[in-house]
């Protein structure tokens, strides 16, 4: 665990010793549960459980719609009909597993943003983050394909514009547009694979998840002041780690608790709040909707797509200087790639020799701001393609690149870092000494 | 720090969703309806008289081609006697292809598709369309007062002025309610359209009221199942979320207090 100094499991019966020479599935179960965790992890340590929980919600209620759900363009809609009216339990299955979808980009994005405040990506951790990105990546193809099953409206012209990026690669993109469709257009191909692919998506995520868990596992945990577990003895380690189990857990699962409240209220009382109304509108290829919105969780990159137009001089130039092989169209696909791209990068764009943003004065400013940029794009994402929104658009796109891509790098040379505490114990004990209750932050 | 980014984190989402139905939209007037809000319940005796509405005026030209005709008589919806829906169902004929001709319907049998060409399907109207985005496009009074598709629908039906015009061979009739104010359906009700059996009010605020939630239980018939099983998950996970609590200061109690 991490290199963390800490007790193994023991076979102690003849049976258990036979299993471990063979399988040591207890030791790793002990290893897992018994995990030395900073003690001072706070709030914002509990989306990983919540992801989890997520995953195997998804799974689950997918898993049973799918006995339901019928991939054809004649009968999709209708089929959905069908488990809202006559299948047990049906609605609530459909409603949470569509609302299940928006629970775990809520959980995603605030995973991802902690992890970029707390400096987590950093070494020796950047191989989680990486298979971190990966997951979040499937993430987003599979909820794009999930909204494309119900063939509502909103799935087809939405299967439609998305697909059509790929389009607009030079010399391949049609290829690669006919490979998706099946076919030249959005049809019962597309519909066929995208639920084929659907179905299989989530179980690589949950094989990437494994990795990940075993990555942070092997490195630990990060904690708010980004300062790393003492390893020199057991004892000392002890000072700064409690086990996973029961403290991490039942911390945990509390969070899960209150977040699922909120989560019932939602699927319960305003189950379609975050879907589109148009989607109750059986696909029609011959009517186009009045506004074509992804869901809310691909709003932030949909209007960093959107905001480089062929009156941007950046895309004039890289229009002129490659040719026009790369025109305002696949500058945007570039754009809305790249900015996924660039957050993947972090690990080596971060030059700052300090972890903790708790500790980075100037760093937190810059944060602040980027977590509102990601706020704005998702607001100007689902605003019409028109002034004054173009330009908004425009200028908080070239913040989220500016901040990864120069003030990151710039921050860890000019930056001035606070003084750290030289242990968790004494951060732990500067929060909580004497004082029975526990803050957020 | 991340305490301030959660409740703008709500806010953002919030902001976001809401806003991308906003635009140039009609008037929506806001109707009280009995199954608004986490407690409201559908008004059995209102789904029987929309649905008389409904049969007796909006089928010549509209269908509710996902519905179910057995399904007016499930509990919570207008629960009318098996006799009864027995009797509606026939009323519609259906082809049966065994026979080579037309047959009455039977409850297990879906009510007729759209009579007419443009009349588009009613089943999942009140769904389709949302009236309230509310103030700065929030959005969240949905909580309270539904999507707002039904207040949509009433607002069309009880939305128009009285204006014609053609445009291309089609007439166009003047409606509030409508996005861009012209509509291409003729206003279907004007008030004393149907009698209730029961003698209930039969202005047109009244019927336009009853045919639009009747169409909210065609969209949604499992919605007051829903919403207990929202009150009860939430009461239980609240119940659950107090004891974890508990449960967990007690477990880093010690933890905490050694100085």
């Amino acid at each position: 665990m991490g290199g963390i100094p800490h007790d193994h499991y023991e076979p102690k019966t003849k049976g258990e010793k036979w299993l471990h020479s063979r399988l040591p599935i207890v030791g790793l179960m002990y290893a897992t549960l018994t995990a030395p965790t900073p003690k001072n992890l706070n709030w914002m340590w509990i989306w990983g459980i919540v992801l989890t929980f997520c995953l195997v919600l998804q799974i689950v209620t997918g898993i049973v719609l799918a006995m339901h759900y019928t991939p054809h363009v004649d009968n999709a809609f209708a089929s959905v009909e069908h488990i809202m009216r006559d299948v047990n339990g049906g609605y609530m299955l459909r409603y949470m597993h569509a609302n299940g979808a928006s629970l775990f980009f809520v959980a995603v994005y605030a995973h991802i943003f902690r992890g970029l405040y707390y400096g987590s990506y950093k070494a020796p951790r950047e191989v989680t983050w990486i298979i971190g990105m990966l997951i979040y990546l499937l993430m987003m193809a599979t909820g794009f394909m999930g909204y494309v099953l119900p063939w509502g409206q909103m799935s087809f012209w939405g299967a439609t514009v998305i697909t059509g990026l790929f389009g607009a690669i030079p010399f391949i993109g049609e290829s690669i547009q006919t490979l998706l469709l099946g076919g030249p257009a959005v049809d019962n191909a597309t519909l066929n694979r995208f639920f084929s692919l659907h179905y299989l998506l989530p179980f690589v995520i949950a094989g990437l998840v494994i990795l990940h868990i075993w990555a942070f596992h092997t490195t630990g945990n990060n904690n708010p002041t980004g300062v790393e577990v003492r390893r020199g003895s057991k004892e000392e380690a002890e000072k700064d780690t409690l086990p996973f189990w029961p403290y991490f857990v039942i911390k945990d699962l509390f969070a899960l608790a209150v977040i699922l409240v909120v989560f019932f209220a939602v699927v319960g009382f305003m189950p379609n709040y975050l879907g589109h109304p148009d989607n109750y509108i059986e696909a029609n290829a011959l009517s186009t909707p009045a506004h074509i919105v992804p869901e809310w969780y691909f709003l932030p990159f949909y209007a960093i797509l959107r905001a480089f137009t062929s009156e941007v001089w950046v895309v004039q130039i890289a229009s002129f200087v490659t040719g026009g092989i790369v025109d305002a169209k696949f500058f945007g696909v570039l754009a809305m790639f790249g900015a996924i791209a660039v957050m993947a990068l972090v690990p080596w764009l971060d030059t700052s020799s300090v972890r903790s943003g708790r500790f980075r004065p100037m760093f937190k400013w810059w944060f602040a701001l980027l977590v509102i940029d990601f706020f704005a794009l998702m607001w100007l994402g689902a605003m019409p393609a028109e002034e004054p929104y173009a330009s908004f658009s425009l200028i908080a796109s070239a913040y989220w690149f500016a901040y990864f891509l120069v003030i990151l790098p710039l921050l860890g040379v000019i930056e001035k870092p606070d003084a750290q505490p030289a242990t968790i114990e004494e951060d732990f004990a500067a929060h909580y000494g004497g004082d029975a209750d526990k803050s957020a932050e | 720090m991340f305490k301030k980014l959660a409740i703008s984190t709500v806010a953002a989402v919030t902001l976001a969703t809401g806003a991308f139905a906003a635009g140039g939209e009609g008037h929506i007037e806001d109707f009280d309806f009995s199954f608004e809000g986490p407690f409201g319940a559908f008004d059995q005796n209102q789904l029987q008289r929309g649905l008389q509405v409904y049969t007796e005026v909006c089928s010549a030209c509209h269908g509710l081609k996902f519905v179910p005709i057995r399904t007016l008589a499930d509990e919570g919806g207008p629960h009318l006697p098996e006799d009864q829906v027995r009797a509606y169902a026939a009323q519609f004929d259906i082809y049966d292809p065994a026979l080579d001709e037309d047959v009455p319907r039977k409850p297990s049998d879906f009510f007729p598709e759209s009579a007419l060409e443009n009349a588009p399907d009613l089943s999942l109207m009140a769904k389709a369309r949302a009236g309230f985005h509310g103030p700065y496009g929030l959005g969240i009074n949905q909580f309270v007062k539904g999507i707002g598709g039904t207040e949509y629908i009433a607002s069309i039906l009880t939305g128009y002025t009285g204006e014609e015009k053609e445009q291309a061979g089609v007439t166009f009739y003047e409606n509030t309610a409508f996005p861009g104010g012209w509509i291409a359906m003729a206003p279907p009700l004007y008030g004393e359209d149907v009698e209730f059996a029961d003698g209930h009010d039969n202005d047109l605020h009244h019927i336009a009221a009853d045919v639009s939630a009747f169409l909210m239980w065609t969209a949604e018939p499992k919605m007051m199942a829903r919403k207990q099983a929202g009150v009860v998950g939430v009461l239980l996970l609240t119940l659950l979320s107090v004891l974890l609590y508990m449960t967990n200061k007690k477990l880093w109690a010690p933890h905490k207090k050694k100085h």
